[in-house]
């Protein structure tokens, strides 16, 4: 299993991008009342079928050609009702793909969060022209990163210029801290 | 707090620079596998030393890209150099150490670094 909750999101968004995504949108949503964490990752890409829906958590289902075994969505399901939690994932050929991942915040066994910032940040620097929407909540606080702002303001200048990935590190980071006061989830 | 008014600032100085990133056909392409398999086994570290290297150092002239699954899943996590002109290089069993050493030696200095390619190593 992947060891931390946003290399499975990281390993979703691959996907994603593999889909033929060009609008992305990640949601970590922590509610401490409701002891829960949920994960979206929405995208407009190719889509499954009904039947490619109901294998993808099979590991023995993958559309790659190059190894019959297919972990990523598998352990990621395996990881959130593991804590008690949920999985699904809904699809339509042609719209794109929703996948939803719901842990248990306290349960013992719910791995980390991880690094959510180093996630978002490589994905935004290294798909350019990919667009992504990151939005991080814990309760009442939360922060959105939408890659289309940033490409209005910015007029051309892609992402992974020096100062422009800079820029949205830190943006990555001090909206976090804003959001979760440093604790580490 | 970083304020979108600090990202204008930020365009309106690259619009004065004449070129900014000129993707030509002299840049070396750096490819980290970012399959299950290779998140699985450490390509984040990889790939995060390979793009702050890039940043920190100003290799204008490398592209850091990732790929899906290259089928050598034992091997992962997997660095490809493409240069053009040039036969690709692989690299497999990669840290964020050897990295570094594959950053000095081969980016900047055109050497690969035979000890960490595929083709030292025992395909089985």
């Amino acid at each position: 299993m992947l060891p931390e909750i946003s290399l499975n999101i990281l390993d979703v968004a691959q996907n994603s991008i593999r889909a033929g995504s060009k609008l992305t949108c990640i949601s970590v949503d922590i509610d401490t009342a409701a002891d829960t964490l949920c994960v979206v990752i929405k995208d407009n890409g190719c889509g499954m079928t009904s039947e490619q829906v109901q294998r993808v958590t099979d590991p023995f289902f993958t559309t790659r050609t190059t190894r019959k075994i297919g972990l990523g969505v598998p352990f990621f399901k395996m990881a959130a009702e593991n804590t008690g939690g949920s999985f699904s994932i809904e699809s339509e050929v042609g719209k794109g793909t929703v996948v939803t991942a719901s842990f248990g915040l306290s349960h013992i066994d719910r791995m980390p969060l991880g690094d959510m910032t180093f996630t978002i940040h490589s994905l935004v620097t290294l798909n350019c022209d990919i667009d992504f929407v990151y939005r991080y909540s814990v309760d009442r606080r939360s922060f959105t990163l939408d890659t289309r702002e940033f490409r209005e303001i910015l007029g051309g200048v892609p992402f992974d210029t020096p100062e422009v990935s800079a820029y949205i590190k830190e943006y990555l980071e001090e909206n976090r801290a804003e959001v979760d006061n440093g604790r580490v989830y | 707090m970083k304020t979108l008014a600090e990202l204008q600032a930020i365009r309106d100085k690259m619009k004065n620079q004449v070129d900014i990133r000129a993707e030509d056909s002299s840049c070396i392409r750096v490819v980290v596998g970012m399959a299950t398999c290779g998140i699985a086994a450490g390509a984040r570290p990889v790939l995060k030393a390979f793009s702050d290297a890039v940043q920190e150092k100003g290799l204008h002239n490398v592209m850091v890209t990732q790929t899906g699954c290259i089928g050598l899943c034992q091997y992962e996590p997997i660095v490809e150099i493409i240069e053009p002109g040039k036969e690709k290089v692989t690299y497999i069993k990669m840290d964020a150490a050897k990295a570094a050493e594959v950053v000095e030696h081969h980016l900047i200095g055109g050497e690969v670094v035979s000890k960490y390619t595929i083709g030292n190593s025992e395909l089985k």
